[in-house]
């Protein structure tokens, strides 16, 4: 399973080595294996959607890299290796769901029904966020890390207390665990029996802090100490993520409180475009995850279960080279905002001291325009 | 207050209790006291002790739409929930293009003169008035505690809301009135005067009336500012104007303390009405004191008097 002598650390040290209870459906080479407590049953035709996300996050994920490296955005932070995670995770979601992302979760947002080109406005710098978070129950991006899995915890004690069905899934990586407020929010949500979904990405690297610098237990057993229940899962295995997170939101809408879900994946990508991992990692650490990509196993399951042929996999290329390709477009296009922009907004109603420096700053401006005539 | 808080969750049932004891026990000031009984635990929150916690659920409470009153149990344990409060909690409308309101109300006992340890005498308004997004106000007797927190919470804007906890025991009629009640942007003339004005917030409001009253040589008027943020310059800027003498007021420490920012302001846009500079009198540049010297540090009477002595020797 997930070998760490690339890292060069000592192995047997809880937080890595993960344990037999691993949930696992789809092997590395894509073979199908059962699991006592966990199963998913979908169709050829599903299984060929979650191949064409994977695929088409991954594109917007290289355009967005490339558009970084061009000077058209001022920082990515790519997905690079987590997309069985995020599509697996939010196929899972009922529309009704509320999911709160962090910065990285571009996958999720595509499955929510978030114009990519709203993610690259904000790593643009033409806005926070472009998107409506109710139109898509898909929360802004949250860049303090764990803040945001205190705003799901009160978004899952108000679906308590309307009485709904839904459960809010909230995303944050392995350096988040150690954050004041997910230990909170974990409390908080145990003691509320609130329905909610800690879903951790655990990529193995904080920047540049490996796990061991957060931990010395596996993430997912950090549950038990708070009284719920903990699960790892193979985060590049689309479909025991989906199976996983499936039963976990199923508890948390049936009133059986929280789950911490810890997605064992890796950051095949740097933290950031501004970001060097040579400096910190092995490149044979990185080698050894690439045998274990999660969008070559699913083609390796298709393949071998003749689900889809070369033609499928030719469409799908194509499909996400145009979706790609009208992204650059798009975002090239996208136009600078209006300086006024920095005051609107802010406040609910017209602010005294805000609409003073506008006006002041709006007339500085234009005492340029006179000087040029 | 807790009438004031009473009406609010009366009038809307999507108004929220949230804090620390604030349920049987009704807070350790008591201003909650038996709304857990009428309104049920699922509107009156005992919280964990986690003030990061308490605000942080509260956006997500706003999030869903209810209207979450948190109760930070005294003024120096906001801290913990300073990262919510201004990364999260008051940029949430402008990071959301709009799309997201979250009308969280923030209540703080603060300010000090009761005797009490460290941490539960302070002032940390100008902590939250420097960030953009937050409404601040400050209550300084009862009528405006009953009117403002129900004006804060009706806010579609998050508030921090000031309460002056040596004020609490403060006994004063209370007009149930809200439609004639002053809007809670705005500051008010709490004692008119000629001669000097005096501006003060939250507990210092009661203290420079006194002094005016003392005050046998001077008419002191005394602007109540009610709202830090945002400042109704209007009222204030009209009195200087009228007296040309300025004493601003606060308990927190002088040095770069919400008074900077008034008197700034006042010299920038009263500049020739101005017979003399806008002084300060508040805490000193220190952590604040054990309580046997807090009377030493907290403005009164004589250093109000003091200062407006100063304004007109100039």
């Amino acid at each position: 399973m997930i070998v760490d002598a690339a890292r060069g650390a000592p192995l047997g040290t809880d937080a890595q080595s993960p344990p037999p209870e691993l949930v696992q459906l789809l092997t590395p080479e894509g073979e199908r294996v059962e699991h006592p407590e966990y199963d998913v049953n979908l169709t050829p035709e599903e299984i060929k959607g979650l191949y064409r996300d994977l695929v088409i996050v991954r594109r917007i994920d290289t355009e967005a890299v490339a558009l970084t490296r061009q000077g058209e955005l001022g920082i990515w932070a790519s997905l690079l290796g987590q997309e069985a995670a995020q599509i697996g995770s939010a196929h899972a979601l009922r529309t009704g769901d509320m999911a709160f992302p962090s910065y990285r979760e571009h996958g999720v947002a595509w499955c929510r029904g978030v114009d990519p080109l709203d993610l690259l406005g904000l790593f643009r710098g033409v806005n926070h966020a472009g998107w409506d978070p109710k139109a898509h129950n898909f929360h802004l991006y949250t860049i303090v890390i764990g803040s945001h899995a205190l705003h799901a915890t009160g978004y899952a004690m108000g679906i308590q207390r309307d009485g709904a069905e839904n459960a809010a899934i909230v995303y944050f990586g392995d350096g988040a665990t150690s954050q004041g407020d997910v230990n909170e929010a974990f409390v908080w949500s145990a003691a509320q029996n609130a329905p909610i979904v800690f879903f951790c990405q655990n990529n193995q690297w904080a920047i540049s802090e490996p796990l061991e610098r957060q931990s010395r237990i596996p993430l997912y057993r950090r549950a038990e100490g708070f009284g719920f229940p903990g699960v790892r899962v193979d985060g590049n295995d689309i479909f025991a993520v989906l199976a996983v997170t499936r039963k976990a939101l199923d508890n948390a809408r049936s009133g059986q409180g929280p789950t911490l879900i810890e997605a064992f994946t890796y950051r095949m990508g740097a933290h950031t475009t501004t970001d060097d991992p040579t400096r910190y990692r092995l490149q044979s650490e990185l080698e050894s995850w690439k045998l274990k990509d999660p969008i070559e196993r699913l083609k390796a399951y298709l393949v071998k279960n003749e689900m889809a042929d070369r033609e499928f996999f030719d469409a799908i290329d194509a499909e996400a080279k145009q979706v790609g390709s009208d992204l650059r477009r798009r975002c090239l296009e996208l136009p600078d905002p209006e300086p006024t922009a920095i005051w609107e907004n802010v406040y609910a109603t017209e602010h005294s001291l805000l609409a003073e420096e506008r006006d002041q700053f709006t007339s500085y401006l234009a005492s340029f325009e006179d000087v040029s005539r | 207050m807790n009438e004031g808080l009473r009406k609010a969750m009366e009038n809307d049932p999507k108004v929220l209790i949230m804090g620390e004891d604030v349920g049987k026990l009704g807070g350790v000031f008591r201003v909650t006291d038996g709304l857990q009984k009428d309104f049920g635990e699922a509107r009156v929150i005992d919280t964990p002790l986690a003030e990061s916690g308490i605000v942080g659920t509260a956006i997500g409470l706003a999030l869903r739409g209810y209207r979450p009153v948190c109760e930070i149990q005294f003024d120096g344990f906001v801290f913990p929930a300073f990262n919510q409060i201004t990364t999260q909690l008051a940029k949430m409308r402008m990071r959301s293009l709009g799309t997201l309101e979250l009308p969280v109300v923030i209540r703080i006992p603060c300010g000090g003169g009761i005797g009490a340890v460290e941490h539960h005498s302070e002032s940390p308004e100008a902590y939250f008035t420097h960030t953009g997004g937050l409404r601040v106000v400050a209550c300084s007797n009862p009528s405006d505690a009953y009117t403002m927190i129900q004006q804060a919470i009706e806010c579609p804007d998050p508030v921090i809301f000031f309460e002056p906890k040596r004020r609490y025991w403060d006994k004063a009629p209370v007009d149930r009135d809200l439609s004639k009640a002053v809007p809670f942007d705005r500051a008010v003339v709490a004692r008119p005067g000629e001669d000097v004005t005096v501006l003060a917030y939250g507990p210092m409001v009661k203290t420079s009336l006194e002094a005016a009253q003392a005050d046998e040589n001077h008419s002191i008027e005394v602007v109540d500012v009610r709202s830090l943020n945002p400042l109704d310059e209007e009222t204030i800027l009209e009195s200087v104007r009228r007296t040309g003498r300025c004493v601003v007021v606060h308990e927190a420490p002088v040095f770069n303390g919400y008074g900077a920012e008034l008197a700034a302001r006042i010299t920038e846009k009263c500049f020739y009405h101005l017979e003399a500079p806008v002084l300060r009198v508040g805490g000193f540049s220190t952590p604040y004191p054990p309580s046997r010297l807090e009377d030493h540090y907290l403005p009164d009477l004589d250093r109000v008097l003091d200062a407006v002595d100063r304004t007109f020797a100039w």
